[in-house]
């Protein structure tokens, strides 16, 4: 369960204006709701996100999650409750480390880390079945350095890092738009897997209107820091990729989104 | 003979700064100039201890545990302070000019008479050297016998150290924070106590030389950074891509190599004016060196 409310983030730019990357956004989040989050370009996705996972700093508003108000709380602390995806999968993951050793990391969030060996006989097993599981073929790779993976492969790593212990919340900001098409699909089957299989409460930026119609319970459209569109339910079962470009139309006409925004989401998003 | 296990014994000695520098620049990406000041802060503490009747053991713990926090002081500065690697080093080893002065009252003290904590090993080594034939230089093959198992030790704890969970997130913290911070990593914590290790490595590297030489000077430690680096980059060199267990016996074997050859420098007339400008010469080749010799294009790790 996630609950965002009243959430504001401002920037200044040096003798610019002040813009509301995040503009008092409220929503709440059930617990094992898959919500997938579009916007175009600069819409304030990654500064929502970023605010719940602590690398933005809310200027008002709370961010509670499993019942936890965190919005004070260090981008590291929250690690207890929120597993995340980067975009980059050089950031997700420690290249010069092995694959196995960046699994160690993520089995040691939440916990205390120790003086135990890091790559337990029972990590390595544990390892090798869930990647198995996932990726058949990355599981004879656990001792190579992770680096040596493509970017697609290093984000399924990355995704069975993120819920290595079950995460309350899992972020995932557009963590399929730096790999090639065949990957970026490999990796969102993953995902959407993983998510139904851990009954995942999860958010996930994308840029691919076929994902943002197929995946999830639910659809937020982020326009100028503010929830523009919000579909859930049966609504959200039952939408296509033409009804999405006809909602697209339906608020552009009633003035709640712009002309250029409209047209970008349409040619993005089709 | 003689020469050549001296020159050994130096080389191994200053592994320790070079096992220093493998911890904060390869691991943390840390270049850290406090080594110049911690490497003379770990041999004053030790001398001014060993003068003062103390037994040589502690007192050379105590000089690595000196060098400890001033890398920790590094380290505050950068993590906490937000000030740049670069500028974090060099206000500790400025500060730590004046500290190294104080410490030790004027700028050189001899250990003319005083046991060291290599007369100690010495005197457990020597019948060994003698049994496996050393005769004139059975004292210096103790010594080198000595610093050698040192080093072989700190290898094997660092090793042990940095495969634990502990050691395991301070790597990965170091290589890419943005992961360890998603994965509840406080890196700034992690930066801390990496530089102090460093630091602890390189004043322990000063405290040993102090003792191997047999005085401590408050100029000796200007240049160690690049000591260091250079011994990383040649150890690298020596073996190629290799894990962390290799990487750290490179290390080690870098610094000697280097050694070797400064003093086969010297030996065929190197004017020992141009012995830093040489040493420049030789970390920027190592830099260098790579970028030229793969022709093959840097696969794109996003891809
Ligand atoms: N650190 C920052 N400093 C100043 N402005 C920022 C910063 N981060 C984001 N912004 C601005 O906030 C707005 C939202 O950005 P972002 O959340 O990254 O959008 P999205 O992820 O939807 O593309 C943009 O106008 C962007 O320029
Ligand atoms: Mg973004």
């Amino acid at each position: 369960m996630l609950e965002v409310s009243a959430a504001t983030v401002a920037f200044t730019a040096p003798g610019g204006p002040i813009v509301r990357a995040v503009d008092g956004v409220s929503f709440t989040v059930p617990a094992g709701a898959f919500v997938v989050v579009i916007g175009t370009n600069g819409s304030g996705k990654s500064t929502l996100l970023g605010s719940i996972a602590g690398t933005v700093r809310l200027d008002s508003g709370t961010i509670r999650v499993a019942g936890q108000d965190i919005t004070r709380w260090r981008e590291n602390q929250r690690a207890r409750y929120v597993g995340r995806v980067f975009q980059d999968p050089r950031a997700g993951t420690a290249a010069s480390l092995t694959v196995l050793e960046n699994i160690a990391v993520a089995a040691a969030r939440g916990r205390h880390a120790g003086l135990g060996w890091a790559t337990r006989r029972t990590l390595r097993a544990e390892a090798s079945s869930r990647l198995a599981a996932i990726a058949p073929g990355l599981e004879m790779r656990l001792d190579q350095p992770i680096g040596s993976l493509s970017g697609g492969q290093r984000q399924i790593v990355s995704l069975v890092m993120a819920t290595w212990h079950r995460p309350d919340v899992l972020l995932l900001d557009e963590h399929t738009a730096a790999l090639d098409p065949a990957a970026a699909d490999r990796v969102v089957q993953a995902t959407a897997r993983l998510v139904r299989d851990q009954k995942l409460t999860a958010l996930m930026v994308t840029h691919s209107l076929k994902q943002a119609a197929g995946l999830g319970d639910r659809l937020l459209l982020v326009h100028r820091g503010r929830i523009a569109l919000d579909i859930d339910g049966a609504a959200k079962r039952r939408l296509s990729a033409d009804a999405l470009a006809g909602r697209f139309d339906r608020l552009r006409r009633a003035d709640q989104l712009d002309d250029a925004a409209a047209r970008t989401l349409r040619d993005n998003y089709i | 003979m003689i020469t050549l296990l001296t020159t050994w014994t130096f080389g191994v000695t200053l592994g320790f700064v070079a096992l220093g520098v493998f911890v904060s620049y390869r691991l943390f990406a840390f270049p850290d100039i406090t080594t110049d000041g911690s490497f003379t802060l770990g041999a004053v503490v030790t001398t001014v201890l060993l003068v003062a009747g103390h037994h040589p053991l502690p007192a050379t713990l105590a000089g690595a545990a000196a060098g400890a926090m001033a890398g920790s002081c590094t380290g505050m500065l950068h993590a906490l302070l937000g000030i740049e690697p670069l500028l974090a080093g060099i206000l500790m080893t400025t500060a730590l000019a004046s500290v190294n002065l104080v410490i030790l009252g004027r700028s050189n003290v001899p250990l003319s008479g005083v046991p060291t904590v290599l007369d100690r090993a010495e005197a457990v080594i020597l019948p060994l050297t003698q049994a496996l034939g050393f005769t004139d230089s059975a004292t210096e093959a103790a010594r080198l016998l000595a610093v050698l198992a040192a080093a072989m030790l700190a290898v094997l704890i660092l090793y042990l150290f940095f495969r634990t969970s502990l050691g395991t997130a301070m790597r990965a913290g170091g290589d890419t924070p943005t992961m360890a911070r998603a994965l509840g990593r406080n890196t700034s914590l992690l930066t801390v106590a990496g530089l102090a290790i460093a630091n602890a490595l390189v004043a322990l590297s000063g405290a040993l030389v102090a003792q191997v030489q047999g005085f401590a000077d408050v100029q000796m430690g200007i240049g160690m950074v690049v000591w260091g680096m250079a011994s990383v980059y040649l150890g690298a060199a020596l073996v190629g891509p290799v894990r962390l267990g290799g990487a750290l016996l490179a290390t080690v074997a870098g610094s000697i190599t280097f050694r070797l050859l400064v003093a086969a420098a010297l030996r065929a007339g190197l004017d020992p004016d141009w012995l830093k400008l040489a040493t420049a010469v030789v970390v920027l080749a190592a830099l260098v060196a790579p970028r030229f010799l793969s022709h093959r294009p840097q696969a794109s790790a996003a891809r």
